[in-house]
């Protein structure tokens, strides 16, 4: 689909690029300040991220020249290296990394683009939300900050409460005001419906948290002020531009390796590939995850935040179509 | 016709929609944090003009729509529909008024115009951006006054109606933008 595009210039203006470069090391510096470590994790895996919706890059790889090819993937995100890291002793750890995301390209996407991870021993949630917010005032310092739990945030935007809703209800709120012809079963393809199409745009400045604990991924599951079962998740906004998506860790290793074979399951089931999974995440789990929160960041939208750019491409070097 | 799956879709496919054919004028890729992606896609009807947006899934899949913009010159209209001939072809075809729209005040004779055939009818015309017509009604020039502003209504040779310049006389031709309907010079 993508066609190589023949000019030779970057896509982002070298002023841009200055700008950049500026943001990066203010970056390092406030992990420098908290004293959280640096460290770069492999790109090349021999698992792949089991997220049936994230699809993995496959590489060839040969460990003699001519020998046996082995499938690898690149990185989606550093989480499962960076977790065997907190379990084998790293204490806080931050990774400034190249993630791979097929198919993902788009005005606010880039197939390869930079990720910012980082893990604090110790913290619960709301400690780690305040570093986000503290890291995210660095780069934009006029903004300051709304926190909303995901069921609030539906509520006062639609009305609609997101846990106890039925999915005829959760339809009828979509079709009324987003066209979609397309059925399906799953509660939370309607959430994330009503959610990307009708909340995020108005969501400036905004931790989004105690999310659905179908979308909890790999958090822990709490219970909130009404006794419902939440994920302990947020996510950040700023002008309608989802920015960050944090957890407080799942430390216990058979949730952990259940969570994997239902992606696992759920990817057979949409008739996608299926790759190995990670169980070495799950034997460190089994060795003890210190109790954490962490958080990724795109590092390239805060960028276009702070620059005033509407597109990706203007604030990376070469896009996919130039790279 | 060609399926697209909904990872397929690009500005300007054009695609069969609830029985008429639309183009794509913006595709934005949308990624929940988790979850499935949507494609949310701005589209325009091609036979009604209606622009709407419409949200896809992954694998969804649409229908081709077969339609092609063709330069063509303009022949005659016979009091009900408008003829079209392409030059290099020689094939005729005759647009309809719901096709030609408004923009019968645009069309004279042996000029080219823009068809978009739909499995090879016309759905639409789109005259040059700018027409030379010759005027055939308007109040007697007022000699002089080039620089002043003053605009008095002008009947071309197809029947549009424009504001032009008072200075302007009948049998005089006119340059005419076709995208506003304004008057832009004497030609």
């Amino acid at each position: 689909m993508s066609a190589v595009h023949n000019s030779w210039r970057p896509t982002a203006s070298i002023q841009n690029l200055r700008r950049r470069a500026e943001i990066l090391s203010q970056i390092r510096a406030f992990f420098a300040e908290r004293q959280v470590m640096e460290v770069d994790t492999h790109l090349l895996s021999h698992c792949a991220v089991s997220d049936p919706f994230i699809d993995s890059m496959q590489v060839n790889y040969q460990s003699l020249p001519g020998g046996e090819i082995t499938p690898m993937f690149l990185q989606t995100s550093p989480e499962y290296a960076m977790k065997r890291l907190l379990c084998a002793g790293s204490g806080p750890i931050y990774q400034l990394a190249k993630v791979f995301r097929n198919g993902e390209s788009g005005r606010r996407h880039n197939p390869e683009f930079t990720l910012l991870e980082w893990y604090q021993t110790g913290f619960n949630l709301p400690q780690l939300m305040q570093e986000v917010e503290a890291l995210i005032q660095l780069i934009l310092p006029d903004q300051s900050f709304e926190y909303i739990s995901y069921r609030d945030v539906f509520k006062r935007t639609l009305q609609l409460d997101p846990f106890t809703a039925s999915l005829a209800e959760l339809k009828a709120a979509c079709r009324e005001q987003v066209e979609a012809s397309f059925e399906d079963e799953d509660r939370d393809t309607w959430l994330n419906l009503l959610m990307s199409h009708l909340i995020e745009p108005h969501l400036n400045a905004t931790f989004v948290h105690s999310y659905p604990p179908s979308q909890a991924a790999l958090a822990n599951i709490a219970q909130d002020e009404y006794g419902t079962r939440v994920a302990a998740r947020f996510e950040v906004y700023v002008r309608g531009i989802e920015l960050a998506n944090g957890y407080h860790e799942l430390t216990d290793a058979q949730e952990q390796k259940r969570r994997l074979k239902a992606d696992h399951d759920q990817r057979k089931q949409l008739g996608l590939p299926t790759y190995p999974l990670e169980m070495r995440l799950v034997h460190a789990l089994e060795q003890g995850l210190p109790h954490c929160s962490g958080v990724a960041l795109g590092v390239d939208r805060l960028i276009m935040l702070a620059l005033g750019c509407n597109q990706i491409q203007d604030v990376i070097p070469f896009s996919i179509d130039h790279a | 016709m060609a399926t697209y799956s909904s990872n397929q879709l690009k500005n300007g496919l054009k695609v069969m929609l609830d029985g008429d054919p639309c183009t794509m004028l913006d595709v934005e890729f949308v990624k929940p944090g988790k979850g499935q992606a949507f494609t949310r896609v701005r589209l325009r009807n091609l036979i009604t003009g209606r622009v709407w947006e419409r949200t896809f899934k992954s694998n969804e899949t649409l229908e081709g729509a077969d339609v092609m913009d063709t330069d063509m010159e303009y022949l005659y209209n016979d009091g009900e529909m408008w003829h079209f001939m392409d030059n290099h072809t020689f094939e005729q075809v005759a647009a309809d008024k719901n096709a030609v729209g408004d923009n019968y005040k645009w069309l004279k004779e042996q000029d080219k115009a823009t068809v978009t055939l739909w499995n090879g009818n016309p759905i639409a015309i789109t005259p040059p951006n700018f027409v030379e017509l010759e005027v055939v009604d308007t109040d007697p020039g007022v000699k002089g006054d080039t620089a002043q502003g003053g605009s008095k209504p002008a009947t071309l040779t197809t029947g549009a109606v424009v504001r032009v310049p008072l200075f302007i006389e009948i049998g005089q031709k006119l340059r005419i933008d076709t995208r506003t309907g304004e008057y832009v010079s004497r030609a």
